[in-house]
């Protein structure tokens, strides 16, 4: 089925215009197209933007899928704007073979909300002692190139160094979730003023710096390339922001609850608001919007970390850390960035489609929207606020901070490959 | 809501006994108490606060002025033991306070400002049973209002004063109000 | 609506002091032959105990068994939550029993909070994780109070774990909201970073501070915190943080000493100072049950609670 999508905005720049899709490619963009044998969609004037990809999402499938599916997993990607989605190893099995990433992939690909690109982990169990078999998991089907022990941290610097070096063979990245384990023993929240008060044991912005200055100097000394996860504070966006001065291939993300929420909201002790990294001060929130508006920081990416009801609905010491993110990330990052003037939209479509994808060495994702292209697309509602409720979410999990938040724009359309995935924001 | 037009207009407080009266009344009691206990040598005098602590407190001293007896006073609150707790939200307790000789063989007699439902004598019995054996109990009051909703009855009274449900009674002491009195009101 | 003491930040100055005062009243019951009231008659208040704590445990229950509640003691070991069973489950489970007040000891901060989310009923925080205490904070202040007539405008030292206290936290917050001067005396380890935005003083020299205290309340030191490195060795803390003999001398006269036990004598007390004339440590177990009679009393013993905050 060939697609008409007309009235819309490429980049929220300019005059509507028509753009039709053809073959799961952009055929033709202008004003006034012929219907011709193409289904018409009306875009109502909406922003397009190539469909968003995310670097850092937890699907759970295999070993949770009480919390999540690939199924439903991109189903909520996809309501959210997402053409693609890494999924982390840290899955159980753990995503460090290549039996494993292929069968992730495999249930992307059948499930046809998303691409799926699985993220392979770097050391075995991600017990960070052995290297897992990197090449094999990039030699397979699911075309692995992130490779990450997210949850935990590759704190064994001789190790650290040697995944940095290996990947380069295949062009992969080490993605560092930054988090020196000695530092952060049975840490609870944002080391500060407010956990003094709640008694709850901190997590020190030091612990994440000390690792992300280590891994810059690692990538810088053997020539590599690295891609910090989830940075959360503001003295890890001087440490990148000085590592990219120095012209090492230093990549970041944030994501959007770090652009927004802060660590008083522990003090509620709702495990709805346990994360990792977590929740920062409103110093730490500004630096990170500043750091993504200059391009310190590359990237958004949502970090998606949908828990079962029983691992939330706990005491705060007993609650498994995470949030969902995938519905919400863009309304998020529209209230935070665009809205206040901080970023355009081809901004946007830099930092969470073009350059993720790029970081990724996803294929055929974050392309421009010129004809030719693959036809992934988003299609943003600007002035069409709405308010988030936990319970009619895709996701199979209920763990958003932002329910009952409300949210300036909506996601009115994503197509994967000129196949809708969703239009009139509900599943196609 | 909106007041009827036939509603009664609020009436200034009418007074019942003077401030003379009230300490003709209390000089009365001391004499009957002496009389009615045969001198009162094992009496213990014990106000239920805030304004029975204080009668007892004077009951006490009339005694020593016409007797030079000096009678055990205290206080006695019934907080903890009113049946009615659970209709409001928990009040301040008053303070408790039993002489030193106990309460034990002892005639005590509890003291009041109104005696009205009973309710609070009844609790003041109950305190009372957990703190010792007196020989017996009576009961002292400076005003019966009526109205009783427990076999309760005084055993001095200062003065009847027969009432309408409608009508607040008002005990007025120099200790606490500034002046002595006794005041009816009708409640709107 | 529901209402709790979860916190001593849930009580204002009023609330406070309406504790106390109660408590001097409930504390008279102790002498009296018959040392029960009526007044929670038919109310159920359960003793959900995560942590063995027998002396606060056995506190919380003599106080609602002197005011005739009947009182369950609902211990986590033997019991369905070691099996598993939720902290929401189990308060369900209670509040289906009946309970009118659940007074809960969890290792985890905050858990009261939850639990408070989750039941209709009142919530007593008796300790949780390194989050409060706030019965052991009222219970001080009212020791406090019987020794030196007064809170307000005392000059309290609190010495040692403080990172790790529930009862700094608690007596912090109240000592201060009562009107107390406050000083917190530990190695800097055992300080939590944020504690200059707390209402109390910060000093790392004991002998500074000690002659001008007028109540020195000395908090247990765990020496498994040796082991995490807070410290070098118990002789070290000892030396420098230990209410020893000599120190104990430069104590003015009226001063006196609290701890809120169970102690470790000879590293952060001397067993001299602990038995001696200063020391309260006996009668802050007394008042204990005192206090925790006027907080039962003025959570059940209305038809709303005169004190506490709402979840």
């Amino acid at each position: 089925m060939n697609y008409l999508v007309r009235d819309v905005r490429p980049y929220g720049e300019g005059e509507p215009v028509d753009v039709r899709l053809v073959d799961g490619a952009i055929a033709e963009i202008g004003t006034g197209l012929s219907d011709g044998d193409s289904r018409v969609y009306a875009g109502g004037g909406a922003v397009l933007l190539p469909g968003l990809v995310d670097l850092h999402t937890h699907l759970r499938e295999p070993g949770r899928e009480d919390a999540e599916t690939v199924e439903t997993g991109t189903l909520a990607a996809a309501l959210g704007g997402f053409t693609a989605v890494h999924a982390m190893a840290n899955t159980d099995p753990v995503a460090d073979t290549a039996g494993v990433v292929e069968q992730v992939w495999r249930l992307g690909q059948e499930a046809g909300h998303c691409d799926v690109a699985p993220v392979g982990a770097v050391t075995v169990g991600l017990r960070g002692e052995q290297m897992a078999e990197l090449g094999t998991m990039a030699d397979s089907a699911a075309r692995v190139r992130v490779f990450s022990d997210d949850g935990t941290c590759v704190s064994d610097a001789s190790l650290m160094r040697r995944a940095l070096e290996y990947v380069k063979a295949f062009d992969g990245v080490i993605a560092q979730h930054a988090q020196e384990p000695r530092l952060t023993v049975g840490a609870q929240m944002n080391e500060g003023v407010v956990s003094s008060r709640l008694g709850l044991t901190g997590w020190p912005a030091v612990a994440e710096e000390a690792v992300i200055a280590r891994d810059c100097l690692l990538a810088a000394h053997v020539g590599s390339r690295l891609h910090v996860c989830h940075v959360s504070t503001a003295g890890s966006v001087e440490l990148i922001r000085w590592a990219k001065s120095k012209g090492w291939d230093v990549t970041a993300e944030v994501t959007p609850h770090h652009l927004v929420l802060t660590d008083d909201l522990a003090a509620s002790y709702d495990p709805v608001f346990k994360v990792n990294p977590p929740l920062r001060t409103a110093a730490d929130v500004a630096a990170l919007r500043a750091g993504l508006a200059d391009g310190t920081i590359d990237c958004v990416a949502t970090d998606n970390a949908p828990h079962a009801l029983e691992d939330k609905e706990a005491e705060w010491g007993a609650a498994l850390p995470g949030m969902t993110g995938l519905e919400t990330a863009l309304g998020i990052v529209a209230e935070t960035m665009v809205l206040p003037g901080r970023l355009t939209w081809r901004q946007v479509a830099e930092r969470l489609s073009s350059t993720p994808a790029r970081i990724g060495r996803l294929e055929g994702h974050g392309r421009p929207l010129a004809v030719g292209e693959p036809a992934n697309l988003c299609l943003v509602d600007e002035a069409a606020p709405w308010t988030v409720d936990a319970a009619t979410m895709a996701t199979r999990s209920r763990n958003t901070p932002f329910a009952g938040r409300s949210l300036p724009v909506g996601v009115r359309a994503t197509f994967l490959r000129g196949t809708p995935t969703v239009l009139d924001g509900a599943p196609a | 809501m909106t007041a009827a037009p036939d509603d009664p207009v609020q009436t200034p407080p009418k007074t019942v006994l003077s401030g003379a009266d009230v300490a003709r009344v209390v000089d009365r009691m001391a004499h009957e108490l002496l009389e009615k206990t045969a001198g009162a040598s094992d009496v213990v005098l014990l106000g239920i606060p805030t304004r029975g602590a204080t009668l007892a407190r004077r009951l006490a001293d009339r005694v020593r002025a016409f007797e030079g007896l000096v009678v055990p006073t205290g206080c006695l609150d019934t907080t903890l033991y009113r049946d009615d707790l659970r209709l409001k939200r928990p009040r301040p307790l008053e303070q408790t306070q039993i002489p030193p000789e106990g309460v034990d063989g002892a005639l005590v007699v509890l003291v009041d400002d109104v005696l009205f439902s009973g309710r609070t004598v009844r609790a003041a019995l109950d305190a009372l049973a957990d703190l010792g054996r007196p020989r017996a109990v009576q009961l002292a009051v400076l005003v019966d209002r009526g109205h009783r909703e427990l076999p309760i009855r005084a055993d001095y009274v200062g003065k009847n004063i027969p009432t309408s449900l409608r009508e607040s009674v008002h005990v007025l002491l120099i200790e606490h109000d500034g002046r002595d009195g006794v005041e009816l009101e009708v409640r709107r | 609506m529901s209402r709790h003491l979860l916190s001593a930040a849930d009580l204002t100055r009023e609330d406070a002091l309406l504790v106390l005062d109660t408590a001097e009243e409930m504390a008279l019951v102790e002498e009296r032959t018959v040392k029960k009231l009526p007044t929670l008659r038919g109310r159920t208040v359960v003793n959900l105990f995560f942590e063995d704590s027998t002396r606060t445990r056995t506190s919380f229950e003599l106080a609602a068994k002197r005011l005739s509640a009947d009182v369950i003691n609902f211990s986590a070991k033997g019991s369905s939550v070691s099996k598993g069973e939720t902290l929401k489950d189990t308060a369900l489970t209670l509040e289906a029993m009946g309970a009118d007040a659940i007074v809960i000891r969890h290792a985890w901060s905050g858990a009261p909070v939850n639990l408070a989310r989750w039941v209709h009923g009142s919530v007593v925080n008796a300790g949780d994780g390194t989050h409060e205490h706030p019965t052991q904070a009222l219970l001080d202040a009212f020791t406090m109070r019987r020794r030196l007539g007064r809170v307000e405008g005392l000059k309290v030292t609190i010495v040692g774990d403080v990172l790790h206290s529930r009862v700094a936290r608690s007596n912090v917050l109240l000592l201060s909201t009562l009107g107390a001067d406050v000083t917190l005396v530990a190695p800097p380890t055992l300080l939590p970073v944020g504690v200059e935005s707390w209402p109390a003083q910060v000093s790392y020299d004991l002998d500074a501070v000690l002659a001008k205290s007028d109540v020195v309340m000395m908090l247990r030191v765990q020496r498994e915190r040796m082991g995490a490195a807070y410290f070098p060795s118990q002789r070290e803390y000892a030396r420098r943080y230990g209410l020893d003999v000599r120190r104990a001398s430069a104590l003015h006269d009226d001063a006196v000493v609290m701890h809120p036990g169970p102690m470790v004598r000879g590293m952060e007390i001397a067993p001299e100072v602990a038995d001696g004339v200063r020391s309260t440590i006996v009668e802050q177990v007394r008042n204990g049950v005192s206090v925790r009679m006027a907080v039962l009393y003025l959570l059940l013993g209305g038809a709303s609670p005169a004190i506490g905050g709402d979840a």
